[in-house]
């Protein structure tokens, strides 16, 4: 049963909510882009705002748990969910076309993640999943005229399908073994050693959640989404979405001990060297930055692949402080390229010559870029570096030495084109003056988010202290 | 808190340089050259006051300065600098190297200068940074930092050499090679770091706690060689030195003079104060193989230096046959070789700062680097051949130069322990002997390939050589308190290695 206690630990969840339930009704009243964005902004403010509220939290909801992990999740999506809405403002200025809904689709979408990381039962796994994905396809979609963004929608409708029923059939397997959807059911009704079907079972869930974290092998929709989606909607898929399916994947693996088997814990190795190497193979000769992103975002991931492999406390820090550090990241280098592309005129500036001699014409906004992708990189004083240092420390804490090696030679691997990146904006500036930001970038919301998000990033690689202690706080 | 200005101060004189570019042209290169002497004044006057006769008997590292504070808790990470013999003399190294380029980059540089001089000062603080870092996880940091900004110096205002070097390839290259064997370091590291929290359950990285850690045997020798890649690229030693030439010469003048001068000893200064320190008896066990490493480093850079047409290429595979001399006497456990490698190095930067600033004004004057299209430029250019003599000269090892002074004392104490070793080594003095006459014959007389005097150097660029030539005759007559500053590291670093396994060492040698 539901009490007043769990309405004020369900509080963010909500508020985002209602504000989608606001925000929708103003449309149907009247079209007002600037005020949509400002609810929509105003509502997940107020989610995070409440957020605290819920750590003291005696007993959780029903088929949900908020503890520590949830509310730092909850917290880092709804930032980056904010930092989308603040973007997609910019960017949508120039849609034509209804641009509104778009910010209903993403506090959709937002409500989904919240739910997801919380979910504590398998039910609740899927439908805060499907409440996720669902506004993503018509996210991913939005610029329908284009015909690759049409084509992202139906690519992601599709895979993300595939990947459904791969997920509700290994749900099958493991309910038809224990005769229980909760987490702490699932964990309880196996003592003795899993069999072949509990491992089937745990194998097709992560085959399923691999597909929406683009796990190598299951990554073959990411370059072709990243590329088509409008630059908010891929935003919002690099960070969102695809941490709260790795909180939820860390959930399971932390919670029932079939995921903790050396046999599961082998099969996410195998995949974690597969996507580490192959994500930052595949983007050595990229010369499209949404591409390239998209393979670094893959890359990204199989790093942090260790975490579930290790599985311990240390993980969840290593997981949080990583994620932490990925999506100021992520969102500090797509938030360039969506200024770039800003405001919207068909096709996203992707392409990697738009950008070169960026640093004469636009010293800071590249200096935003060259920081996040020095981040991305994992070069010291910026917050990249931490992360990767703790998932070095894990693989070496838990004597794993084939995954540090794949870390080590991901990295090696990954220099290459990072720097190819990082270059192209300092070279000499052609002819030709291709698509450029705004004069007032710097002064408008958005421009003043990259610049916060780039001293961030610098912040958290010179001094990170108070994000370790939060996260410790939180995760441990 | 001096200790963190030497660090900040550079880092902070970029920054100014970046800005400053919007005032005047010259302002950068003003504060810049003004940073780097600010950097340079610290350090002589921290060698004037300091102190650093011999504790007697004590063999533990006692630091001249020190400063910490507590940065991450989470993991017992400090800012902690120190400041020893050693490292003074390479600070001040830098103080003075980072101010030649400065110098040298005067004329060479004429687009975007203050990015540029945000780039050097950068680089050089991130040296500083390494000298001075006592704490593993500070000293990786800048060991990584100073990366960066050496690939934009190289990517951004380097030359293109032949066709398929690029400089941006080149840099790449650089780039990855130290990036990746320092995130082995960075793995040796942590294990060391874990082991030691599970002996004592505390987290610490700070290299006196590490010292005292008991590894077991297995790992300790993986460990020891994570460091030893790490530093062994840096160098560098033979198998890892394929980023060097590149990257050498296609970087502008200021840039290889970095690169040859300072961030070379870097390499060395880590074997010195982390690899042999933390891994003693790892390190001795260890010793013939990098020695044999150090031999082929001499004779391949060597032999390979002879066969160049790019000037710059020559200096640069001259450096991998330098080093190799330093690197048989850090592990050759005498101490008077261990003094011989710090000479060594000091002499090393001075005579390939003096070339690679020679060639770079050669450039500017004829706009090749390629010696097939030079010769015969003795009679064309007043004074800068006799320069090219003299540093040309230091670098075979001439007495009465520097160089000389590093050599014979690296020989001379290799020769009881590994006498096989410092006899093969000697090969590699006639090869510089080739090496270097071929570069002055085929640049300076020789057939005269074209006509017309070209004009001589001003008075910068005489301040330049005059400095530098006065430092390497001053060094090779009068080493004696360079010696001084750096004999208890010497001594220190002499202990570590037991004389028994040496001689049972050198007895296999033999």
């Amino acid at each position: 049963m539901l009490t007043a206690a769990h309405l004020i630990t369900l509080l963010p969840l909500i508020l985002v909510g209602s504000t989608a339930v606001i925000a929708m009704l103003g449309i149907a009243w009247q079209r007002h882009h600037a005020v949509t964005a400002l609810v929509s902004a105003a509502g997940l403010v107020a989610a995070l705002v409440t957020l605290p509220l819920t750590i003291p939290a005696a007993s959780s909801p029903p088929m949900m748990q908020v503890d520590g992990l949830a509310v730092m999740a909850g917290a880092l999506v709804l930032v980056s969910a904010l930092v989308t809405v603040i973007l997609s403002h910019h960017y949508l200025t120039g849609y034509i076309g209804p641009r509104e809904e778009f910010y209903l689709l993403i506090l959709c979408a937002t409500a989904g993640a919240l739910g997801l990381v919380a979910s504590d039962h398998l039910a609740m796994l899927f439908i805060s999943l499907e409440l996720l994905s669902m506004p993503l396809y018509g996210m991913l979609a939005y610029s329908f005229r284009a015909e690759r963004s049409l084509e992202a929608g139906i690519k992601y409708l599709l895979l993300s399908a595939a990947a459904t029923a791969f997920l509700l059939f290994g749900m099958a397997l493991i309910y038809a073994r224990t005769g229980a959807l909760d987490l702490g059911g699932i964990a309880g009704a196996l003592v003795d050693a899993p069999d072949a079907w509990m491992l089937a079972g745990a194998a097709l869930m992560i085959v399923g959640l691999g597909f929406k974290l683009s796990v190598v092998p299951f990554h073959l929709w990411t370059p072709d989404v990243y590329q088509g989606g409008p630059a908010p909607a891929t935003i919002f898929l690099a960070t969102v979405s695809k941490l709260a399916v790795f909180v939820v994947l860390l959930r399971l693996v932390m919670a029932a001990p079939v995921f903790a088997s050396e046999w599961v814990q082998g099969l996410v190795t195998v995949l974690a060297l597969l996507t580490m190497l192959g994500g930052n193979l595949l983007a050595l000769f990229q010369a499209n930055l949404k591409r390239l992103l998209g393979y670094s975002s893959i890359a990204h991931f199989g790093y942090l692949l260790v975490a579930i492999v290790a599985g311990n406390a240390l993980a969840m820090e290593t997981t949080g402080v990583y994620l932490v550090t990925y999506l100021v990241t992520t969102l500090a280098a797509f938030g360039v390229v969506t200024l770039v592309s800003s405001p919207f005129g068909g096709e996203d500036a992707d392409g990697l010559p738009l950008y070169r001699g960026l640093f004469w014409r636009r010293p800071y906004l590249a200096a935003v870029m060259t920081i996040s992708f020095l981040s991305l990189a994992g070069i010291p004083l910026t917050a990249g570096f931490i992360g990767k240092f703790y998932v070095i420390a894990l693989g070496v804490a838990d004597a794993r030495w084939w995954l540090v090696g794949g870390v080590i030679a991901g990295s090696a691997i990954g220099l290459y084109y990072y720097l190819r990146v990082m270059v192209t904006l300092y070279l000499p500036e052609p002819g030709m003056r291709a698509r450029d930001v705004s004069n007032d970038w710097g002064s408008r919301l958005g421009g003043m988010t990259l610049i916060a998000l780039a001293v961030i990033i610098l912040v958290l690689g010179i001094y990170p202290t108070p994000m370790i202690g939060w996260v410790q706080h939180l995760a441990g | 808190m001096i200790l963190l200005w030497l660090i900040l101060i550079p880092f902070l004189g970029g920054i100014l340089c970046w800005q400053a570019d919007r005032w005047s042209e010259q302002a950068p290169r003003w504060i810049a050259l003004a940073t780097m002497l600010f950097v340079l004044v610290i350090a002589l006057w921290l060698w004037v006051t300091g102190d650093f006769a011999l504790p007697a008997g004590a063999s533990q590292n006692h630091w001249l300065l020190e400063w910490r504070a507590d940065w991450i808790p989470r993991f017992g990470i400090q800012v902690h600098l120190a400041i020893d013999g050693l490292s003074l003399i390479l600070i001040a190294l830098t103080g003075f190297l980072g101010a030649l380029a400065v110098l040298c980059s005067w004329h060479e540089i004429v687009h975007r200068i203050g990015f540029f001089h945000l780039n050097l000062l950068w680089i050089l603080g991130g040296v500083v940074g390494v000298f001075l870092a006592l704490d593993l996880f500070l000293f990786f940091l800048f060991w990584e930092v100073m990366l960066v900004p050496m690939y934009f110096l190289i990517a951004l205002w380097g030359h293109s050499g032949s066709p398929g070097q690029t400089r941006i390839r080149a840099a790449t290259r650089f780039f990855i090679y130290t990036q990746a064997s320092g995130l082995l370091m960075l793995v040796a590291i942590l294990a060391l770091v874990f082991i030691h929290f599970g002996n004592t359950g505390q987290w610490s990285f700070s290299y006196e706690v590490l010292r005292q850690t008991e590894v077991p045997e297995a790992l300790a020798y993986w460990l020891m060689l994570g460091f030893f890649v790490a530093f062994a690229v840096k160098l560098p030693v033979v198998p890892f030195h394929g980023w060097l030439p590149g990257a050498h010469a296609q970087a502008p003048t200021a840039g290889s003079v970095d690169l040859a001068g300072i961030l070379l000893k870097t390499a060395a200064y880590g074997m010195l104060r982390f690899a042999l320190p933390l891994f003693p008896e790892q390190s001795a066990a260890f010793a013939p193989v990098a020695m044999t490493l150090g031999l082929v480093s001499i004779i391949y850079g060597a032999v390979l230096a002879c066969g160049q047409q790019d000037i710059k290429r020559l200096i640069a595979y001259t450096s991998i046959s330098h080093m190799g001399f330093v690197l048989i006497a850090i592990y050759s456990g005498s101490e008077l070789a261990i003094q011989g490698a710090i000479v060594l190095m000091v002499a090393h930067a001075f005579s390939s700062a003096g070339l690679f600033i020679l060639s770079g004004q050669l450039y500017e004057r004829i706009h090749t680097r390629d010696m097939r299209y030079m010769g015969g430029l003795w009679g064309r250019i007043p004074a800068l051949p006799g320069f090219t003599l003299f540093f040309v000269a230091a670098s075979l090892g001439m007495p009465a130069t520097a160089n000389f002074v590093g050599e014979f004392m690296i020989l001379f104490g290799t020769f009881p322990s590994a006498p096989v070793v410092a006899v093969i080594a000697s090969i590699g003095l006639v090869l510089a002997a080739i090496y270097s006459l071929i570069l002055m014959q085929r640049v300076h007389f020789g057939p005269v390939h074209r006509e017309g005097a070209l004009f001589g150097p001003d008075g910068r660029e005489y301040v330049m050589m005059l400095s530098l030539l006065a430092l390497v005759l001053l060094v090779g007559l009068y080493p004696q308190p360079l010696l001084d500053t750096t004999a208890t590291l010497s001594q220190a670093i002499a202990e570590l290695f037991p004389d028994g396994d040496l001689a049972s060492v050198a007895g296999e040698v033999r």
